[in-house]
């Protein structure tokens, strides 16, 4: 039996050998995608991001909980940093998820950032589709501990859970672009913290003034304590109230156009660099190419564009 | 990019003293190999099937307790049992001297014990990596 007959059997080896081929960059990994694609498209994705120490392990394993009561199959993939020195990393999600560990409706799957700094790892896109096809109902993306840029889940997701906690700032962090803007639902974690109910208030404010530039609905803000179990019933709820409602509007079809738009992209970016680098033969180039530079011969964007240029009248593009 | 190398370090047993657990999972870290790390008190059922669905390379037992000459063997077993026996379990922790060689022929491939210099578990990975 081949790889993708495994994934779509939901033979665990098989979806976790296939998630390395493609965490690894293997040569095979485009056709097993492209392979898988049709099954994909059926699970809804989950994106809980926040900065570190929110919680978000923590809340993640009582989602599990109340997606399994459901008697949905669950997969999880949880991020955390690649060390910029050695390139080794500590993956300590599970720590918080490990009572689900021999739950046979439960994959989880940590992941590295392996040097990505949207978040997310490169691999984590076509891993959620691996587990779409081997039939998970709902996939939950953890992402690393963000600060305030790293905004990627957005384009992974059919909803995404901004995780924070009392203590980190005033509303005027709250009304900052990037992170503060990805939310579909605001989870003020750790509510029986003091300052809970401030925060509360406060993104509530700020979410006041962006809904009335635009005209939408508020977004939700709810009160939880994934470690007390508190607020957690309601949660879910209002993400399931979410993704109906997204569905009725058709801003979840939108939002699914979107993210092919975006991947349609970076798959062309990433297939002519790579021609480009093979035709232009960068490797070898490089070296002579600085040199020009450096004693003033030419300048870094007259260079390229003059090698570009010849690519293009050589291979008679135009 | 190359293939990354990655390895489970887990504690098996009762005990709570997860120190050593700690210092090996980020010694490894430094080393440049993905440790996953699951925390105290797991089950071998649940450390082989974390092994399994975090598709590792190795599995790295600590243990302080004195249940080794159970617990490390029943990992290999099930792993064994779930068509997984190409995952590299080694072990370490307070284990008497005399208790290594029962250890390795029940699949252990390597135990370090109190004292070992990082360099010798690492030289151990990449040698089997070799392999």
């Amino acid at each position: 039996m081949d790889l993708v007959d495994k994934v779509q059997s939901g033979s665990i080896r098989g979806i976790a050998r296939t998630i390395s081929l493609i965490e690894n960059n293997s040569p095979q990994k485009e056709d097993i995608i492209d392979e898988l694609y049709p099954h994909t498209g059926n699970a809804m994705v989950w994106g809980i991001t926040g900065p570190p120490g929110a919680g978000k392990s923590t809340l993640v394993d009582c989602l599990v909980k109340r997606e399994r009561k459901q008697g949905r199959r669950v997969a999880v993939i949880a991020i955390d940093p690649s060390s910029p020195y050695s390139g080794g990393a500590i993956l300590g999600d599970r720590v918080r998820m490990q009572k689900h560990s021999t739950d046979e409706g439960v994959y989880i799957r940590s992941m590295a950032s392996r040097g990505h700094l949207g978040g997310l790892s490169v691999a984590t896109g076509d891993a959620v589709k691996i587990l779409d096809a081997a039939g998970y109902e709902t996939i939950i993306i953890e992402t690393i501990g963000v600060g305030q840029t790293e905004v990627e889940i957005i384009e992974l997701c059919d909803i995404v859970l901004l995780v924070l906690v009392p203590g980190m700032g005033d509303e005027i962090q709250a009304m900052k672009a990037g992170v503060m803007e990805v939310g579909d639902i605001f989870v003020i974690n750790k509510k029986d913290r003091d300052g809970a109910d401030r925060l509360k208030t406060e993104v509530e404010y700020v979410l006041g003034i962006k809904n009335a530039l635009t005209g939408e609905k508020p977004n939700p803000v709810l009160l939880a304590s994934s470690k007390l179990d508190e607020g957690i019933d309601e949660l879910v709820e209002a993400i399931h109230d979410y993704l109906k409602k997204a569905q009725a509007t058709g801003r979840f079809e939108e939002k699914r156009r979107v993210r092919i738009e975006k991947e349609v992209h970076k798959i062309f970016s990433s297939k002519v660099h790579e021609l480009l680098n093979i035709h232009l033969d960068i490797e070898n180039n490089l070296g002579e190419w600085i040199s020009s530079i450096l004693n003033g011969e030419t300048a870094p964007y007259k260079l390229i564009k003059s090698k570009l240029n010849r690519f293009v009248k050589e291979n008679e593009i135009i | 990019m190359a293939k990354a190398v990655r390895i489970l370090v887990a504690k098996p047993g009762l005990d709570g003293h997860d120190r050593g657990a700690k210092y090996i999972a980020r010694a490894l870290k430094d080393a440049g190999y993905e440790v996953i790390y699951t925390g105290i008190r797991q089950t071998p059922e649940s450390i082989v099937v974390t092994a399994i669905q975090e598709d590792v390379d190795f599995v790295g037992l600590s243990l302080l307790s004195g249940a080794h000459n159970e617990l490390f063997p029943k990992v290999v077993e099930l792993l064994r049992e779930k068509d997984a026996s190409d995952i590299i379990v080694f072990g370490g922790g307070v284990i008497p001297t005399e208790d290594i060689p029962f250890l390795k022929e029940k699949g252990i491939e390597a135990v370090f014990t109190q004292g070992t210099p990082i360099k010798e578990i690492t030289d151990f990975i990449e040698k089997r990596l070799e392999k």
